[in-house]
């Protein structure tokens, strides 16, 4: 599919989990105390069965240990790098309870599906020709997971995408030193590989195809467009130097950005975004990072985990901090016009002040944007996410949803989660009658 | 894919050569059923016989690393569930699973006996059975198993009369506790065998409480001679098992038995002869579910090498197992560290010094020790115990000798390559 550039900003990043090499990865996985009904797997929103990949990895059953993992997550390969894994698998392993290092899964699925990419295993093909069709609107992890599992049980499946990538944010928005643009493109051609998969990239729903045409072509719908652009302070019309967060990442993702002139730089946020922005910012070479949050430390929203690798690497937080407004100079901010926050994240009076910088990423959170399926009756929104059952199923005959539009923004491996679920309610529906 | 894992032994057919030693995992009824449910290809039932009474505890672990039961020893007898309960199992399993292969087996003493037992056994549906003439504690004392095992005239008696009441394949179950197990499986086949199965246990004391100073495993203030078994046997059973597939005299099928743990294990054992495998202790230790990996590895395996089937693959390294005298001693290799990947541990240096022939030097300029070649016999000791994954190579040396065995040099006067190391 479409590569991106070659000479994207986002090059300079190194892994920050490196691979392991043979040795280690027999090593850890000879640590695995292969439980059963293990706590890690309860921990995995696609329930990979862990102790079974980790322990093919020791018997030299390599092959075995990625397929175990596609079987249950066909974004394995992303998953290993980009998930939180200190806070599902990892942090759920036994040896916690003991206080001893846990098992390094996220490291050891890396080694499996790695070298399942590198051999070029294949594991899966389509299922025999159903004659149904399936739209997925939006290219992300959801879609991708929802189509490869449509594509087994021999569903023909076709990809509506508004931008010229696919990967969704796997592509435009995980920071580089998880995982870079080209390795998510080499998942999505993984991912295409099972073959019958069509993909119609620059093209918006409902914009440019309506839901009227799409459900007089095809006989399923599943929606996994993502959540919507950031979400602004006010104010930032115009200004040169002041972008939305995971606008400016993908940016820097997919091509060049100019630091050269960047001194001071401020995050506005606490979450996860905030904290990727800060640490790569750093990454590409601007010397003075501070994060702005309006509550403490503790309670940012961010992991902990993540934060702790953003200050080793020299950057700083601004605590019960929150920005009103911009100190403007000819079309740029120069600085951020900011008060004062009590415990609970109310104004101080009379605490105004400005911290200088020039250049401001807002990452305050994305828009949710529901209301794209405002023309299917039937399919609720509340707080801007589709409603649906547990199985992925709105409230309209024939229309699913699952990932960010859906949950709200949670992670790649829950978007992976309910493309695959939701796959498999709209084969028993297609199938239904037979 | 397109591989045939179809294992056939002695006429037992199973879906694959996986089955489950006779022991507390092939207990019941509802256990064969999980255990098929999983994988297993096969089970052999746990040995019925006159029902007896178990003590506890049981059973004892060597500990290697954290990893308990590198080693496992156990003191357990035959069944101790009433036989009709076993028969009517045994019927049950056969009914829901026929394509998987249930072996009866079995240990009794008198020849009206073996009628009966075998009678019921066919009766309730067996594939085969395997005379048990193994266990080393408990029953032997009372004129069974490795009693029968060790005298290889009563195994032949035995087993020819069991071959005279059985109309499905037979398989006799070898002790290891022998001196060499050759005659044992000739006696066998002698009795009319269609197969043998081997190993039984090591009898073994695995350790000694050093609080009580009661060894192991502990039943009140004594303890006894149990049976050993788990990875740490393999080496010996699969010496055991190439010494009969290798012997010209010996030509019924063997199921492979002793310290499987994952396919390679398993696949040692068929290298070497056997045509089925089976587990015990692994089993024990870490549950049925093992044998997924078990069938996975083995196919990849048999994929990437070209093999279709299972017979193409059982005994493929009998014919590279050869005596001693047969060896080309003119062969030379020596070792070579990769300096790249070194991370100067010096373990290869202190093995050489200490454990070898004080060839392997301090680098003056780096981390990497240096091998004097001259010197290096090519042991590869250091290459054993070298942490990193190929970065000890044992390299071949052109001396310019053509091969030679010692039965060559003693026979012919074939000339031999100077030694080295041995000033
Ligand atoms: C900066 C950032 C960093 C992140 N880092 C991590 C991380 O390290 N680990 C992790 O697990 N998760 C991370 N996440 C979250 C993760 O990326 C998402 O949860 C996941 O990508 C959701 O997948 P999705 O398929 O639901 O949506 P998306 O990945 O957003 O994909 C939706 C796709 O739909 C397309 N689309 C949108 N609207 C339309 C339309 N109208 N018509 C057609 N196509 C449309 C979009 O262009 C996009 O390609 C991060 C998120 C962000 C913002
Ligand atoms: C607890 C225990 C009970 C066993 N009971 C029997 C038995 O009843 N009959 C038998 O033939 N072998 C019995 N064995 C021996 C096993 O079948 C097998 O031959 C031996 O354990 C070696 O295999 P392993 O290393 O896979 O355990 C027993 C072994 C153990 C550990
Ligand atoms: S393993 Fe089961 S039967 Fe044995 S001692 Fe423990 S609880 Fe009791």
């Amino acid at each position: 599919m479409g590569r991106v550039p070659a000479d994207r900003a986002e090059a300079v990043f190194e892994d920050f989990k490196a691979a392991y090499s043979l040795q280690q990865a027999i090593a850890e996985s000879e640590r695995c105390l292969y439980c059963y009904d293990a706590p890690c797997i309860q921990a995995c929103p696609t329930t990979i069965d862990i102790p079974t990949f980790i322990r093919k990895i020791a018997t030299g059953n390599v092959k075995g240990s990625a397929k175990t993992i596609f079987d249950s997550n066909i974004l394995g390969m992303s998953c290993a790098r980009v998930c939180p894994v200190e806070v599902l698998c990892v942090g759920d392993c036994v040896y916690n309870r003991e206080d001893s290092p846990p098992i390094q899964i996220g490291k050891l699925q890396r080694f499996a599906t790695d070298a399942a990419f590198e051999a070029g295993w294949r594991f899966y093909e389509a299922g025999a020709d159903t004659g149904k069709k399936v739209a997925c609107i939006g290219g992300g992890p959801a879609s991708l997971a929802a189509a490869h599992r449509l594509r087994m049980y021999g569903h023909s499946v076709t990809i509506f995408e508004k931008r010229d990538v696919l990967g969704g944010l796997n592509t435009t928005g995980v920071a580089p030193y998880k995982m870079r643009a080209d390795r998510s493109e080499d998942e999505v051609d993984w991912v295409l590989g099972i073959g019958g998969i069509e993909v119609r990239l620059g093209v918006s729903v409902p914009g440019d195809v309506s839901w009227a045409e799409l459900e007089s072509e095809f006989d399923a719908i599943f929606l996994g467009f993502g959540l919507g652009p950031d979400k602004f302070v006010g104010g930032e019309e115009g200004l040169s130097n002041v972008h939305g967060a995971v606008d400016f990442i993908e940016q820097f993702k997919l091509g060049a950005v100019d630091l050269s002139d960047v001194k001071r730089a401020l995050v506005l946020g606490g979450g996860n975004t905030a904290i990727d922005a800060v640490r790569e910012l750093r990454g590409l070479g601007v010397s003075d990072v501070r994060m702005v949050y309006r509550g403490s430390e503790a309670a940012m929203a961010g992991y902990q985990h993540e934060w702790k690798a953003a200050k080793v690497e020299g950057v700083r937080g601004v605590w019960h901090t929150s920005p009103v407004s911009y100190e403007v100079d000819e079309g740029r901010a120069t600085g951020v016009r900011c008060v004062l926050t009590d415990e609970s994240k109310k104004k101080v009076p009379g605490s105004e002040h400005v911290i200088d910088a020039d250049l401001v990423l807002v990452a305050i959170g994305q828009a949710k944007i529901g209301e794209l399926v405002a023309g299917l009756d039937g399919v609720q929104v509340e707080w801007g996410c589709v409603v649906t059952d547990a199985s992925g199923a709105t409230g309209r005959k024939g229309v699913y949803c699952g990932g960010d539009c859906r949950n709200g923004g949670k992670e790649v491996v829950n978007a992976a989660a309910e493309g695959r679920d939701s796959a498999e309610a709209i084969h028993a529906y297609l199938m239904g009658g037979q | 894919m397109g591989v045939d894992l179809t294992s056939n032994t002695a006429g037992i057919i199973s879906p694959n050569p996986f089955w489950l030693a006779s022991a507390p995992p092939a207990n019941s009824g509802a256990q064969v059923m999980r255990a098929f449910d999983a994988g297993w290809g096969g089970a052999v039932w746990k040995t019925l016989g006159t029902p007896i009474q178990n003590v506890s505890s049981r059973f004892g672990a060597i500990k290697w690393k954290g990893n308990a039961g590198v080693g496992f020893n156990n003191i357990e007898l035959i069944t101790d569930r009433p036989l009709d309960v076993n028969f009517r199992e045994i019927a049950e399993v056969k009914k829901r699973y026929p394509k998987h292969a249930v072996i009866v087996s079995l240990m009794v003493e008198t020849r009206d006996e073996w009628r009966e037992i075998i009678k019921r056994s066919e009766d309730a549906g067996a594939d085969g059975l395997e005379l048990n003439f193994g266990c080393p504690h408990g029953m032997c004392e009372r004129g069974m198993g490795s009693a029968v095992g060790q005298e290889p005239a009563v195994n032949e008696r035995i087993t020819s009369w069991a071959k005279e009441f059985a109309t499905v394949p037979v398989l006799v179950k070898l002790t290891p506790n022998v001196g060499d197990i050759v005659p044992h499986g000739l006696a066998a086949q002698r009795g009319g065998a269609d197969g043998v199965s081997l190993i039984n246990t090591i009898k073994s004391i695995i350790g000694i409480d050093l609080d009580t100073l009661v060894p192991q495993p502990t039943v009140g203030p004594k303890s006894t001679n149990g049976g050993y078994c788990g990875a740490a046997v393999r080496p010996i059973a699969l010496h055991m098992v190439a010494a009969l597939a290798r012997d010209p005299r010996f030509n019924v099928p063997i199921s492979g038995i002793g310290g499987v743990t994952n396919w390679r294990d398993a696949l040692e054992f068929i290298l070497l002869g056997s045509s089925s495998v089976q587990v015990c202790t692994e089993v024990m230790l870490r549950g049925y579910r093992i044998v997924e990996d078990m069938i996975e590895g083995l196919e990849t395996w048999m994929e990437e090498k070209g093999f279709q089937s299972l017979d193409q693959v059982v005994g493929k390294s009998v014919p590279a197992y050869s005596e001693w005298g047969d060896l080309d001693l003119n062969y030379e290799i020596v070792a070579k560290i990769d300096a790249n990947t070194c991370i100067g541990c010096n373990r290869c240096m202190v093995a050489c010094h200490d454990g070898a022939h004080q060839c392997i030097h301090p680098n003056p300029n780096g981390i990497q020790p240096i091998v004097d070649e001259d010197e290096c016999v090519g042991c590869n000791l250091c290459q054993i115990v070298c942490p990193v994954p190929d970065c000890i190579q044992m390299v071949k040396v052109d001396n310019g000798y053509t091969p030679a065995t010692w039965n060559d040099h003693v026979n012919d006067g074939a000339a031999l390559r100077p030694k080295k190391g041995a000033h």
